[in-house]
């Protein structure tokens, strides 16, 4: 990672969790984990609140729904550390893969419900370009989605922009296809907490 | 929906942190990153990529910063402002245009 405090800057305490984990699991803590380790108080306590609540709490999206819509906000943000990640624990939790990849491919004619696909064309839409009018999320509501269904997939939404911005900024290592299986495991069993 | 939804105290308490609590890098500064603006030349190149273009960033961004002082840790702190300010944009935008759309529908 970069700046170099991020490789190398960590507290006995985490080094020696980051270490045991490579022992254990055989692979390294991938970068995101790790960034929430540095300096936990400033950013990574909050951040890992947040991000389970929008991906692991309460909602009428499945978690399979909500890692779609991450894996699909990373792709427009050109984030391959989370489009790996995110589209190998989607693809787990539906237990459908084709889905997935058919989604990220073209959206329009991926086998989705209709209420999915106006809401990730929405997050699209504000990733693109920053904002939402009232009509694009008209549109959303037309399609069947609840009001508290948007307000969940903004949380997803802001969570993965923040997510991708610090993957590519930080230069988060890519993750091998075993290491986003891996990674998958682990976030549908315990989450972001 | 819920008077305050749990995301949005969380989202509230995340700004509140990184932009008033302590830092390395004066409060200023990171109200500048997280806003994008009037930043100092030197980290212009590198947050404006990470709010507009993330992808994009580069070591020499990074070594630019650097050359001109900034510390390791005052970067850690700027790009985390600026990737929340942007992320932030977004959200409270799409919460007002559901705010929006929800009085419509009531108004109807």
């Amino acid at each position: 990672m970069r700046p170099r405090v991020l490789e190398h800057g960590y507290g006995i305490g985490p080094k020696l969790l980051f270490r045991l984990i490579r022992l254990v699991s055989g692979r390294p803590l991938p970068d995101a984990a790790r960034l929430t380790f540095y300096r936990p108080d400033f950013y990574g306590t909050h951040a890992k609140q947040f991000t389970h609540e929008a991906m692991r709490g309460r909602s009428k999206w499945s978690v399979g729904d909500r890692e779609l819509m991450a894996a699909y906000v990373s792709k427009l943000n050109d984030c391959p550390f989370c489009v790996g990640a995110h589209t190998a624990t989607a693809a787990r939790a539906y237990q459908d893969r084709e889905r997935v990849a058919a989604v990220l491919t073209d959206l329009d004619s991926a086998p989705i419900q209709e209420g999915l696909r106006a809401t990730l064309g929405m997050l699209g839409k504000l990733t693109g370009e920053g904002t939402l009018s009232a009509e694009d999320i008209r549109a959303v509501l037309s399609a069947g989605v609840s009001h508290q269904q948007i307000e969940d997939a903004l949380a997803v939404n802001f969570a993965f922009n923040t997510t991708d911005r610090l993957a590519n900024a930080f230069a988060f290592e890519v993750l091998s296809q075993e290491g986003c299986e891996a990674g998958a495991k682990y976030l549908l069993k315990r989450g972001y907490g | 929906m819920p008077a305050e939804d749990e995301k949005r105290s969380i989202h509230r308490l995340l700004v509140n942190r990184i932009l008033q609590g302590p830092g390395r890098a004066p409060a200023d500064q990171r109200a500048r990153a997280f806003d994008n603006a009037k930043l100092p030349e030197a980290l212009r190149p590198l947050l404006d990529k990470v709010a507009t273009k993330p992808a994009q960033v580069t070591d020499a961004d990074f070594a630019r910063a650097t050359a001109a002082g900034f510390t390791d840790d005052q970067l850690f702190e700027v790009v985390i402002c600026a990737a929340v300010g942007q992320s932030t944009r977004q959200y409270q935008a799409g919460l007002a245009a559901l705010a929006e759309a929800i009085a419509q529908t009531e108004s109807e």
